[in-house]
């Protein structure tokens, strides 16, 4: 096989496992908690709900895990060395954001074998925004000689709630950073472990996945999907409103939000297979967006105790 | 005074930042600037002062040097009752001169008497010691910090706590050599700056401004932006001689790559030169846009395979910092290739039906509606101009290029590089063979984008940046999208200025209004098929002519009150309107020409005031009683039928010259004649003079207009 043939001339770099290694202790040792990618499909770090909902409220948290993240409409078939339909994410949540949190992040790029003194690190600006998360943050993307390997986001507001403390969210790009460590062109040539390139563990599902996406997916059925769950969320959210007491505090929000990511998928799904326009997109969105900010909103109802307030004042 | 003994000394004040968005610092240190002298001054501590500021990416500084240590003494003086009253007959203090002393906290004895016009008073005068300049900095830079202003700011401990445009984290506050204690947010003032991020050492002390520089200087920071750009400019002048090609010149982003860098310096990288294949437009947008590098270009103009990357750093020995920039680069171009090459599997006409799924706006429909409504307005201009005998105007090249000159929206290319929307389909039209003239008016037709941007090349770029513009602002205000202040999403005012510049600088013989009216026409003929009120119609002339007025004035110089003047004639043609503005602003500066327009506005102010069944009566000589009436009668009769003929002729400066020649009449009728007499028969005759004159007189310009209040 090609592929080994290259992993056997060069070996510089950590793999990509060794990276998730690195990161994980490094964090851990930092106080996070070495939390599990979600096992709904998102498109990104920032959708599960150890950031999402993390992030709501005062009670401080610190977390770490790896989030595959699925963009549908990113997939190349395996031919493009380097988007993909789903990519890595490490990602961090350090709630409160601590005054030192850029020291410490650079810190983490020389725990996984970067020198800062020897390459062009900076922070340029980059504003993150999801509208369908109703969220947003303040921050920078992290290039290391030209290629952004990290996003850094102060939180302002998740799900339309004003975040008080400011949580900071740090996303990194783990094969782009595993190229640069390991000087390879395509992210496929990666070494995923001393033996396995990222190729031979992921090219099939690039293959497929971008096959059923652009050509096979059904789209009547993916819009049927997107109307049950979001009707199933719609009708959970109703339910919390009237909930009281015991009811009200196990009261299944969570199981809400997974609908909400549901939906999100589903979107994804519809727009890389091209047939949304640009105003049903508008309308689709905001229809997740209203699903995410009621989540939260209830939520931090939820955690704080509170009666709900009537639902025409709920923002969307 | 003791003035000159007045210790002085400096302030040294240092806002320590998380990285400043490069693109804000310029503004930023303007600000800071001006908010440190409005606060001084404010606290009567600027006088004999002067104050700098300096912006880096994790800094704002700025230094107050000949500072008062004090503020002066300050004088109160109140006056009190009259001295009459406050001392009775034989000279003792009454009651009332007892309590204005008591009010005033000074004893009886140091009471003063002041001589008014109204007689003596009694005057109670305190001298107010100044404070020291250290206690009132502690309180005022905090209010300097706050009230910067910033596009968007944040919180980075919560909702209570201070807001920025990112987390500060320390301050420097020096005055005299000594720290001022205050603080801001979660960040204490004191003498402790830092370095740069890598070369640095944290935590530097320093004692004053000139130490400050020297300790950020030896580790790693360059604190002026001078200092920068010009180690960035020099550097890149010893690279490009190297190479022996020249800079593709780019001031904006050598702004940038300033204030994104505290230590700036310039290393060359090289790409394979088989990517010189694509077009140079691409390859720069990709250099500088997303990967901030200078283009390089080769003696005769091409583009050379090589790029100038500013980095953070002293220096790149390993080169470990270009070979990750060539490789980032190389990525980048083998993506537009893979663009350049998968959007022309089909023609660029082939994605018109794919801008059915693009909106414009929810109720003007999709950017397919807008390229039919465009062709329509483009067909009209152009079959104006051929009619007029343009040689260049030919309706087939215009309602191609309108047909094609949207469809790039529905490219990967324009969707990853949206900047270079209209250049990418120009770029595919022309490799694709249409005619060159075609090519070139969908590459052109988003221009101008400012003041300052150049306009389309050609006639048909310009007949389709026209019909583009016009069914924007016609369409979304039919709609009801009306910029108001700041808000403008569909740049209207752009497009409108873009309107107005294309017609003057071409020089093209167009009516405003009849342009409107094609493109109202092409918005009920197409989808939406919207029917455009005359009252709306109106009122969007009235926003384009804003426009024009605002490019006459910054843009071609004109004062406010000739182009008002000029306006009030009538602008519908604008290149005439630009023509009377050149003769009435040569005219203006000869002898007879302000008193005239003193004149002119003498007559409107009576015309306005009489009432108006004084008005409108026939002019008849026979009721004129005064030699002064005939003559003006005579001598306007004379010149309007002159005017006339120089004003069918294009010579406005010398119909304005045969105007300015009624001075002498019109004075004298002034002078000699009451225009409000008590008869009835008389007075209307007079008034019918005058508004003869008036008619006859301001239709190159409205010279009541000139010389107002409003000279800006």
């Amino acid at each position: 096989m090609k592929a080994k043939v290259k992993l056997e001339k060069k070996k510089q770099g950590l793999t990509v496992q060794d990276l998730i290694l690195a990161l994980s202790q490094f964090w851990v040792h930092r106080g996070c908690v070495l939390q599990q990618p979600y096992d709904v499909e998102v498109g990104a770090g920032t959708m599960h709900p150890e950031t999402f909902l993390r992030v709501l409220g005062a009670a401080p948290y610190r977390v770490a895990y790896v989030q595959p993240s699925r963009r549908p409409a990113d997939g190349r078939y395996g031919e493009n060395p380097n988007r993909l339909y789903k990519h890595l994410q490490f990602q961090i949540v350090l709630k409160p954001s601590p005054a030192d949190v850029q020291d410490v992040y650079l810190e983490s790029l020389e725990a996984i074998g970067i020198r800062l003194a020897e390459h062009d690190i900076r922070f340029e600006e980059d504003n993150w925004e999801s509208p369908t998360l109703g969220a947003w943050g303040i921050g920078w993307q992290v290039l290391l000689d030209g290629l952004e390997i990290t996003q850094f986001t102060y939180f302002q507001q998740c799900g339309g709630v004003d975040l008080d403390p400011v949580s900071v969210e740090l996303t990194y790009g783990l094969e782009r950073i595993a190229s640069f460590l390991q000087g390879v062109e395509s992210v496929y040539d990666l070494r995923w472990s001393e033996d396995r390139s990222y190729g031979e563990i992921r090219l099939r599902e690039e293959q497929q996945l971008s096959v059923y996406s652009f050509e096979r997916s059904d789209a009547p059925a993916i819009r049927a999907e997107f109307e049950i769950h979001e009707k199933e969320a719609k009708g959970l959210l109703e339910g919390f409103e009237r909930a009281k007491g015991p009811a009200r505090e196990r009261y299944p929000l969570v199981a809400a939000y997974d609908l909400c990511l549901k939906c999100s998928h589903l979107f994804n799904q519809l727009d890389a297979r091209g047939v949304i326009s640009t105003t049903e997109r508008a309308a689709l969105m905001a229809r997740v967006r209203t699903l995410a900010c009621r989540t939260a909103q209830y939520f931090v109802q939820q955690m704080s105790g509170e009666e709900s307030v009537p639902a025409g004042e709920v923002r969307a | 005074m003791k003035k000159s003994l007045e210790r002085r000394a400096e302030l040294l004040f240092e806002i320590g930042c998380e990285e400043i968005p490069a693109g804000m610092l310029p503004r930023a240190e303007v600000e800071l600037r001006a908010l440190l002298e409005k606060a001084l001054e404010a606290e009567n501590l600027l006088e004999g002062a002067s104050v700098a500021a300096y912006a880096a990416p994790r800094r704002l500084t700025g230094v107050v040097y000949g500072l008062r240590v004090k503020q002066a003494d300050a004088v109160k003086e109140v006056t009190g009752p009259p001295k009459s009253v406050a001392y009775d007959s034989v000279g003792a203090p009454t009651r009332a001169a007892v309590s204005f002393a008591e009010k005033q906290g000074i004893p009886l004895h140091k009471i003063q008497f002041v001589s008014t016009p109204k007689g003596e008073y009694l005057a109670a005068r305190q001298v107010i010691p100044g404070r020291a300049a250290e206690k009132i900095l502690a309180e005022l830079l905090p209010r300097v910090i706050h009230d910067l202003s910033w596009p968007r700011s944040m919180t980075w401990t919560g909702l209570s706590g201070a807001r920025f445009i990112r987390p500060i984290r320390w301050i420097v506050a020096l005055f005299d050599g000594k720290p001022l204690r205050f603080s801001y947010g979660d960040v204490s003032s004191d003498d402790r700056t830092q370095g740069h991020r890598f070369l640095g050492r944290p935590n530097l002390r320093v004692k004053n401004f000139r130490d400050y520089e020297a300790k950020l200087r030896a580790n790693g920071v360059l604190l002026r932006p001078e200092a920068r750009r010009a180690k960035i400019e020099k550097e890149i002048a010893a690279l490009i001689r190297k190479t022996g090609g020249r800079l593709h010149e780019d001031p904006e982003l050598l702004n940038l790559v300033t204030f994104l860098n505290e230590c700036p310096s310039v290393l060359q990288g090289d790409f394979d030169p088989a990517y010189l294949d694509l077009p140079d437009e691409i390859l720069v947008t990709v250099m500088r846009g997303h990967q901030k590098y200078f283009a390089v270009e080769k003696r005769n103009g091409e583009l050379a395979p090589h790029f100038l990357a500013v980095i953070n750093l002293p220096k790149d020995p390993k080169g470990l910092v270009r070979a990750g920039h060539e490789r980032v680069l190389r990525a980048r171009f083998a993506d537009a290739r893979f663009f350049w090459e998968s959007d022309q599997k089909c023609r660029l006409a082939d994605y018109l039906p794919k801008l059915e799924r693009i909106t414009y706006e929810s109720r003007l429909g999709s950017y397919r509606d807008k390229v039919e409504r465009m062709r329509a307005i483009a067909r009209w201009l152009a079959e104006q101009w051929y009619n007029l005998g343009m040689k260049q105007a030919h309706v087939p090249d215009a309602d191609r290029a309108a047909e094609l000159a949207k469809c790039d929206l529905a490219t990967e290319m324009t969707k990853e590089f949206t900047e270079l929307q209209g250049i990418v389909g120009g770029l595919y039209a022309r490799a694709q063979g249409e005619a060159p003239e075609v090519a070139d008016a969908v590459y052109d037709h988003y221009r101008p984008l400012g003041l300052d941007d150049p306009i389309p090349g050609n006639l048909t770029g310009c007949a389709v940046a026209l019909a583009d513009k016009l069914d924007s602002v016609a369409g979304c205000f039919a709609v009801g999208i009306i910029p108001t202040g700041s808000s403008d999403p569909y740049a209207l005012r752009r497009a409108a200025q873009g309107i107005v510049k294309i017609i003057l600088e071409r020089k093209l013989t167009l009516s405003l209004s009849q342009a409107l009216g094609a493109a109202t026409r092409a918005l009920h003929a197409n989808p939406p098929k919207l029917a455009v009120a005359p009252e709306r119609e109106a009122q969007i002339l009235e926003f384009i002519l804003d426009r024009a007025r605002f490019v006459f004035r910054e843009k071609l110089g004109f004062a406010y009150d000739e182009v008002n003047a000029v306006f009030r004639a009538g602008a519908d043609d604008l290149v005439d309107a630009h023509h009377r503005l050149d003769a009435l602003c040569a005219i203006r500066k000869t002898r007879n020409f302000e008193p005239l327009a003193v004149s002119f506005k003498r007559t409107r102010k009576i015309l306005e005031k009489a009432d108006a069944k004084e008005k409108g009566h026939a002019l008849r000589p026979d009721l004129f009683e005064l030699e002064a009436e005939r003559e003006l009668h005579a001598a306007v009769r004379e010149a309007a039928a002159r005017v006339q003929v120089q004003k069918r002729a294009g010579k406005y400066r010398e119909a304005l010259e045969t105007i300015a020649g009624l001075r002498k009449a019109v004075d004298r009728f002034f002078v000699d004649v009451m225009v409000m007499a008590e008869q009835e028969a008389v007075r209307r005759n007079r008034l019918a003079l005058l508004a003869e004159l008036l008619k006859e007189f301001t239709t190159i310009a409205d010279f009541s207009e000139l010389g107002g209040e409003e000279t800006r």
